[in-house]
């Protein structure tokens, strides 16, 4: 479904991402790990067409998207809810949702959708009419998450959805990805959090200074003790 | 009370204007954050595109019906003008730092300021009186003319337009969008390259239509007339809160009255009515020292 062949990123002189090559199928469930400044919000920003390759391209169902401004992306069924959340502060958590379904067109379904998003996180249905920027740290990643399912995408990209939550809203997060993903969505998702991120998915890769320097099935990296060590803490 | 109510109506005349001004400046530093320098030229230029249909197609023939083609033809120009100039001059440099596009915005401004020298000639142009202007007397000495309930009613239709615009369009929930979070507009599948030109030409028309209106309430037009009135009219929408639509409405009236009353009472207070360019400055310093985010502009901050 996505693929990204031998991909490598720049921001100026400095070079943040070294011939990537990594590919997510279908229904999977693949995750990116990796310490601060990896290169892992780099390479989901380079998916959406935020950043540009240097060199390498990125192929979405057969396509190369690497070139394409990232609102072309949505329509295509790719959506993002990116690191730091992004929501819009001084909208409601509704008009937020809604801007999620902004390409589409089918009203009927995006209120349908809306009250998909408001049964898998039943917290933002209590406060539809509140507005983003002034809900709690887990309550706004929520939003993201369910205003980028407003587009019914095929492949959702999740940076750091877990970042900064308590451990209950960390276990709701994933509890959620679980029921995103049972629905048939195809998620890449970006996580710190390598124990829950490894535990929740197919596949993983681990990045390292801007390489990938570890791939595999979820379970064996999680037994690996080289990932053991660097990123489960054991 | 007399004097005071006439103040009050002229102030109103001339703050309308302003704040038809101060629209542009806020609502594209709304989205992306830059003072237009070149903004209160635009306004010029669409005195001069006003100027242009009302003496060439109309051969200066007073008649509503002239005077909306002129007001919508000279908008719709601008906003062209206004797409053209974000296309061509700001957008290439966009990438850069925010201080690049700053001093494009100025060059541009020069550019325009001395390119219609160079076509008209700084000799002001007096604009025809489209619509014949009689004084009505309200109560006592107070008296108010037609081309000043003129520019009220349009100022009014215009803003209500925008609000209607950007509350209830499509478009304009696009641009709320994009002036909040450029990148989550893009995420969303908004195209904000189209959002901001759009944003571009909603400031240009409703700047030329500033243009227009001041031509039928002080006639003479001239290359740099876009030089002060686009400076208050900035002063205008940092009063109110840069960003903020309403705060730029309110902004643009304050400033007008303001200035009006120096003109009227200042020297009662030893104020000479020569200040009156000075007040917006001063209102400026004060804003930025006791209110730097402006009156209606808000503090909300991003939670990361
Ligand atoms: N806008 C930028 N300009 C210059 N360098 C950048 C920029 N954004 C990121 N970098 C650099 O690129 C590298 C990768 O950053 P990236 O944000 O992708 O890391 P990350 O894996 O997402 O880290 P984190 O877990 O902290 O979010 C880092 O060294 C970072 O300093
Ligand atoms: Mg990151």
């Amino acid at each position: 479904m996505l693929k990204l062949e031998n991909v490598s990123v720049s921001y100026g002189a400095i070079e943040a991402l070294t011939d990537i090559n990594l590919h997510v199928e279908k229904g999977e469930v693949v995750t990116l790990i990796g310490a601060n400044g990896a290169g892992k919000t780099t390479t989901l920003r380079t998916i959406t067409g935020l950043l540009e390759p240097r060199e390498g391209r990125v192929v979405y169902e057969g396509e190369d998207i690497s070139a394409a401004p990232t609102h072309t992306l949505v329509p295509k069924g790719i959506a993002m809810s990116p690191e730091g959340r992004g929501v819009f502060a001084n909208m409601t958590i509704q008009e937020n949702l809604e801007m999620g379904a902004y390409t589409r067109k089918d009203k009927k379904e995006v209120a349908k959708d809306m009250r998909h998003a408001f049964e898998l996180f039943p917290r933002l249905a209590e406060r539809k009419t509140q507005k983003a920027g002034t809900m709690s740290g887990g309550e706004q990643q929520m939003l993201a998450i369910g205003r980028a399912l407003m587009s019914e995408p095929r492949l959702l990209l999740l940076d750091e959805p877990s970042l900064g939550l308590a451990p209950i809203l960390v276990h709701t997060i994933f509890e959620s990805i679980e029921n995103i993903r049972s629905e048939g969505t195809t998620i890449l998702l970006v996580e710190q959090n390598a124990n829950a991120a490894l535990h929740h998915s197919d596949r993983a890769y681990v990045l390292e200074t801007g390489r990938i320097v570890m791939e595999g099935d979820s379970k064996e990296l999680a037994a690996d003790p080289k990932v053991k060590e660097a990123y489960l803490g054991e | 009370m007399d004097t005071f109510v006439q103040q009050l109506i002229n102030g109103l005349t001339i703050g309308s204007i302003y704040a038809l001004i101060a629209l542009g400046y806020t609502l594209v530093y709304g989205i992306l954050k830059l003072i237009n320098f070149a903004h209160g030229d635009v306004y010029m230029v669409g005195a001069y595109m006003g100027f242009l249909i009302a003496v060439y197609v109309f051969g200066s023939q007073a008649s509503i019906f002239n005077f909306v083609v002129v007001l919508l033809g000279a908008m719709a120009i601008a906003a062209i003008i206004g797409m053209a100039i974000e296309r061509f001059a700001y957008r290439p440099v966009r990438k850069f730092s925010r201080m690049t596009t700053l001093i494009t915005a100025m060059g541009m401004s020069l550019f325009l300021e001395y390119l219609f020298t160079f076509i008209f000639s700084g000799v002001p142009k007096t604009f025809p009186l489209l619509i014949q202007n009689d004084n009505y007397n309200l109560f006592g000495e107070v008296t108010i003319s037609t081309t000043q309930i003129l520019i009220f009613m349009i100022a009014i239709i215009l803003m209500l337009g925008l609000e209607w615009i950007i509350h209830k369009t499509k478009i304009g929930k696009a641009m709320r969008a994009t002036s909040h979070n450029l990148n989550s507009a893009k995420l969303m599948g908004i195209n904000t390259d189209f959002v901001i030109a759009f944003t571009f030409a909603l400031g240009s028309a409703l700047a030329a239509a500033g243009g227009v209106l001041v031509a039928q309430y002080q006639p003479k037009i001239f290359p740099l007339m876009g030089l002060m009135a686009g400076l208050k009219a900035f002063v205008a929408a940092v009063l109110g809160g840069i960003g903020n639509v309403m705060g730029a409405v309110l902004g643009g009236l304050l400033i007008g009255m303001a200035e009006t009353f120096v003109v009227g009472y200042g020297h009662y207070v030893g104020i000479p009515s020569t200040y009156r360019d000075a007040v917006a400055f001063a209102i400026l310093i004060l804003v930025l020292l006791i209110r730097p985010a402006g009156l209606l502009g808000s503090n909300v901050q991003e939670k990361v």
